[in-house]
């Protein structure tokens, strides 16, 4: 469950809405046609793919997840990361992991 | 009878846009859920949908917020997941730069990642179509799946307070992250900085909660980055 005062959750919409935003703008809005350094354009491209592992990492196997190491929860990941890496679809890797987790999980009760 | 290359741009756009709804519905449905779940009222739930549009970094914030992290952390940790937009913002420009500032400031807001996609795509394609053209076509592949976005939302929130919160439908979160990765990795960069993501927040766990998430975050780009320029190095010299 969430502790953050309403104030706080709203603080955090409002700025991630506007950076978001600016981010969004950034080029399209005020810089036009200039280039972009490649590198710079070559890191950005990696920014889904540096963050969100890290993100889920924690939760699967982290020493403070609630259910760290849990087989169920682990082979539904392991079923997701192959689905997803086989079909390129994020839909099936989706359904293929929840139906693990749900369909194994009322199995072994 | 109307060829498919003389539809207008816009009409164009959405129809381009259909397969993506089947996307879009369920990840919504799922944010709406998860996040009142979490104890967000529907304001809160709706106002993350509306002024951010961003599934994922929406997802991560949910995340972060569950385990009490600081609120900066909360912000900088989940921009940092929007950051690849600004790649969409630089790689339109070119295409849309000449619009009316008020028309990209209204495109700006619908930079998500399927219009995007969708435009380079056709942009691409057709390269002759005018500005005013490309951005009704941009119009048509963003607008319809962000109004849809906001609908699956509330239609989540509402959904939300029914379901018992002790279903393990906050599973779906790192089933989500995992089912939208798993597609990105296509290459030995990719495969190294998410790596290296993930060794180094298990390694960092030590750290104040979020700021390890950042250092490997920041780390993972440089080793993606450094692994692509050794590879096109590689085959260059070949």
């Amino acid at each position: 469950m969430i502790e953050a005062s309403t104030a706080q959750i709203w603080i955090i919409i409002i700025a991630m809405g506007i950076g978001t935003y600016v981010i969004r703008f950034s080029f399209l809005g005020l810089i036009g046609n200039r280039d972009l350094p490649s590198w710079l354009l070559k890191m950005l491209r990696f920014t889904p793919v540096a963050v969100l592992p890290g993100v889920v990492a924690p939760m699967l196997i982290g020493s403070n997840a609630a259910h760290s190491a849990d087989p169920l929860r682990l082979s539904a990941a392991m079923v997701t990361l192959v689905v997803g890496l086989l079909t390129r679809n994020v839909l099936y890797a989706i359904i293929a992991g929840l139906g693990v987790f749900f369909g194994l999980g009322a199995l072994i009760g | 009878m109307q060829q498919p290359n003389h539809r207008r741009p816009f009409t164009q756009g959405v129809l381009d846009s259909l397969p993506f709804f089947i996307v879009i519905v369920p990840f919504g449905v799922l944010f709406g859920v998860i996040a009142t779940e979490a104890g967000m009222n529907l304001a809160q739930v709706m106002g993350f949908s509306i002024l951010v549009i961003a599934g994922a970094s929406q997802l991560t914030a949910l995340q972060l917020l569950t385990d009490h992290a600081p609120t900066l952390i909360v912000i900088v940790t989940a921009l940092a997941v929007n950051l690849r937009m600004a790649m969409y913002s630089a790689s339109l420009a070119p295409h849309l730069g000449a619009a009316p500032l008020w028309k990209r400031a209204f495109a700006a807001y619908v930079l998500f990642d399927q219009p995007y996609a969708l435009s380079t795509i056709e942009f691409e394609k057709r390269p002759n179509l005018s500005t005013a053209d490309k951005l009704s076509y941009f119009f048509g592949a963003g607008v319809p799946l962000g109004l849809t976005w906001y609908m699956a939302t509330f239609g989540g929130a509402v959904l939300g307070e029914k379901i018992p919160a002790d279903l393990g439908v906050d599973f779906a979160v790192p089933i989500t992250f995992l089912a939208v990765v798993a597609p990105m990795l296509k290459s030995l960069a990719h495969v190294a900085a998410a790596t290296t993501s993930v060794v180094l927040v298990l390694a960092l766990s030590f750290m104040p909660y979020g700021t390890g998430l950042l250092v490997a975050a920041i780390a993972a780009l440089v080793v993606g980055s450094l692994v692509e320029t050794w590879v096109e190095t590689q085959r260059n010299t070949k």
